[in-house]
């Protein structure tokens, strides 16, 4: 413990005349109680030049999918773009490949022979259009709304402080709507308190993904993704050839059975072959709620709703004798049309462009998140800055008690911290924040289980999620810490290094005398 | 405050920025995109407001032409489904044309008609189709003295 402690005083106060840049990692051991730690150095580059330069001059500059806020993953650099929580996801995958593989490697010969060539071309067919449009889906951007502005989040919050008069009874103010009339039906439009906008009709936010996502359908745990404006149309075309899929294997291989028992005898017929049993098994269980939910999805299609609005009943005539939905273009062909063939709006937020030091960044969401990387888009930074930074994480971690009125700054996902995936910090430790990192590495070792994935063995049982209502998304600070939403975390600006290294001295300084 | 500035450039390099106003979604007519044409009270000043309800309505049609439902788009679309959406790897989607048509046009007002008043528009693409950004720009060259009286006067005008 000394040992770190003087080794992070090293990195502090490492000379000016010096010419090398240090640059440290660091890992926490959860779960073991005299929290021990390794530092590791690594020398990044000898300059002959004042160490406050960035040794990267031509750093290359982040791109937005890198500082996204969400809580996403993303891969391809940005191309393909998930939901956090993918495993159900490799488990559909899983369960469409090898029901096919075993349709085409045992049933397809004899059928065929048999009875004609067309059987697995159409299933091949069939196959290659499914999968397509699953990864479609899962790779898509459902139509995430970008968070607002800090400019437009200040404006706004102007302007329903002047409509509500600038009364503050309790602890949060009451939720902000705006009433908006729609084809002669009053919409509620209601103010997302992450993302810092009123959100526009049919959107809502995903608790999961923590994103708001234009005309919500759902949060689709079998695709990894959220079913929203942008890749609604993949994701009916993908349950519904799914439904013929299932259909068409377990029609033809009950055939292939019953064709090979006139011959054989049934019981020699399933000894036989195996695998047609394991995808009869598989078909049967997946037949009903597949075919059940593109019934679904085709009804809620023809009268324009999302799961959302039907669910909820947003425009069920038991509201009111005067409620119909505004969205609806009066005949069913004209709502399958629009849902399945309109146009396609492009991605609204840009994944792959860069990240300009000039551009506005999004207001940080106030659930005591910060987003270092969104506020830091300076592309120089200092490796001794990120000392001075992982020195007062470290600091905050270990020794909270001792400083409590300190904020925690959240560390950029910067190429230089790999030991990120352990940042997310225990629980215990932090109760005065959660670092969420911009983008999507597992960070957080303590997550509760999604209630979602309790249900593995209903295929096509969709998690049907209705979109959260309270200003910040609940459950998804795992440690439960309310943490006082209207915590707005000061931004790391580099002209108070100063300070920072004031506090970090006096931190070491306590700490050392423990 | 009649400070003339002659193109983008000289706005950048000689102004600085006082304020943004925002001109937010209307909709009434459903989730389609349009964007209010009401006349901000900030920008009394600055421009006429023809002018300005031109610019907004332009950009609604620009707008509406993108989401419009109809044969073209059917065709798109079903063209689309059946070359399983690799054709959008050589092509274009109608959507994405407009909306480059869009950013041609905001351009274009910038340089003649807002710019040369002090005022700059941002694509409303580029802020998640939430808002039009108006950017208000004071001269920055201009004596602290002027902008001061030019603030009082407008006070005491109100």
């Amino acid at each position: 413990m000394s040992q770190l402690i003087l080794a992070y005083y090293n990195c502090l106060y490492t000379p000016i005349s010096r010419s090398a840049v240090w640059n440290f990692t660091q890992r926490m051991h959860f779960g073991i109680a005299e929290h021990m730690r390794e530092c590791e150095y690594s020398q990044i580059s000898t300059r002959s030049s004042t160490p406050m330069e960035s040794p990267h001059k031509r750093r290359t500059m982040k791109k937005k999918w890198q500082v996204f806020p969400g809580r996403n993953k993303f891969y391809c650099d940005g191309r393909i773009m998930m939901a956090r929580q993918t495993g159900v996801f490799y488990l559909t995958l899983v369960l469409i490949v090898v029901t096919s593989g075993l349709f085409f490697t045992f049933d397809c010969p004899f059928l065929a022979n048999t009875l004609t060539p067309a059987i697995p071309v159409i299933g091949g067919v069939l196959f290659s259009f499914v999968l397509g449009t699953l990864l479609r889906t899962s790779f898509s951007d459902p139509g995430v709304l970008p968070r607002a502005t800090p400019d437009e989040a200040a404006d706004l919050e102007r302007q329903i402080d002047i409509a509500n008069g600038s009364s503050s009874t309790g602890y949060r103010p009451p939720p902000r709507t705006r009433e908006v009339t729609i084809n002669g039906q009053t919409v509620k439009l209601k103010y997302c308190f992450t993302c810092k906008i009123f959100r526009p009709p049919r959107a809502s936010h995903c608790s999961l993904c923590d994103n708001c996502v234009e005309r919500f359908d759902h949060h689709c745990p079998w695709v990894g993704n959220c079913v929203g404006k942008r890749n609604y149309r993949f994701f009916y075309m993908f349950i519904l050839s799914l439904s013929f899929l299932t259909i068409f294997i377990f029609a033809f291989v009950i055939t292939h059975i019953i064709m090979q028992s006139h011959k054989k005898g049934f019981l020699t017929a399933l000894k036989d072959s195996p695998a047609s049993v394991l995808e009869v098994v598989v078909c049967f269980f997946s037949v009903w709620s597949i075919v059940g939910l593109s019934g679904f999805h085709t009804y809620l299609i023809g009268s324009n709703q999302t799961t959302n609005e039907d669910i909820k009943g947003s425009w069920s005539t038991k509201r009111g004798k005067e409620n119909y939905n505004p969205y609806s273009y009066g005949n069913i062909f004209t709502n399958c049309c629009a849902a399945l063939c309109g146009p396609l709006p492009p991605s609204l937020i840009d994944r792959r462009g860069f990240v300009l030091p000039d551009t506005p960044q999004p207001a940080p969401p106030t659930n005591g998140i910060t987003m270092y990387g969104a506020t830091q888009s300076q592309t120089h930074m200092c490796d001794q800055d990120q000392c001075i930074q992982s020195t007062k994480f470290i600091l905050q971690a270990a020794a909270t008690p001792l400083l409590q009125s300190e904020q925690p700054v959240v560390m950029a996902d910067d190429s230089s911290l790999p030991g990120r995936t352990a940042i997310g910090g225990p629980c215990t430790l932090l109760p005065l924040g959660q670092p969420t990192p911009p983008t999507s590495t597992p960070n957080l070792s303590c997550e509760p289980e999604m209630p979602h994935q309790s249900h593995p063995a209903t295929e096509g049982h969709h998690h049907f999620l209705t979109p959260d209502e309270a200003p910040s998304p609940p459950g998804m600070l795992p440690c439960g810490s309310p943490l006082g939403h209207s915590h707005t975390m000061p931004f790391y600006n580099p002209a108070s290094q100063d300070s920072l290294h004031e506090d970090s001295v006096r931190g070491l300084v306590k700490l050392s005398s423990v | 405050m009649a400070t003339l500035f002659h193109n983008l450039q000289d706005l950048r390099h000689t102004a600085s920025l006082a304020t943004k106003v925002f001109i937010q979604r209307d909709y009434s007519e459903g989730t389609l995109c349009r964007f209010h044409t009401k006349f901000p009270a900030e920008l009394d000043s600055r421009i006429e407001r023809t002018l300005f309800e031109e610019t907004i309505k332009t950009l609604n049609n620009y707008y509406a032409e993108a989401e419009k439902i109809g044969g073209r788009s059917y065709l798109e679309g079903c063209l689309a489904c059946a070359s399983a959406y690799i054709i959008f790897l050589c092509m274009e989607t109608r959507y994405e044309k407009v909306l480059k048509k869009i950013s041609t046009y905001i351009q274009e007002q910038n340089e003649k008609i807002y710019a040369p008043r002090g005022l700059l528009i941002t694509d409303p693409i580029e802020r998640g189709m939430r808002v039009i950004e108006i950017s208000i720009f004071e001269d920055r060259s201009s004596s602290e003295s002027s902008s001061s009286s030019s603030t009082t006067s407008s006070s005491s005008a109100r």
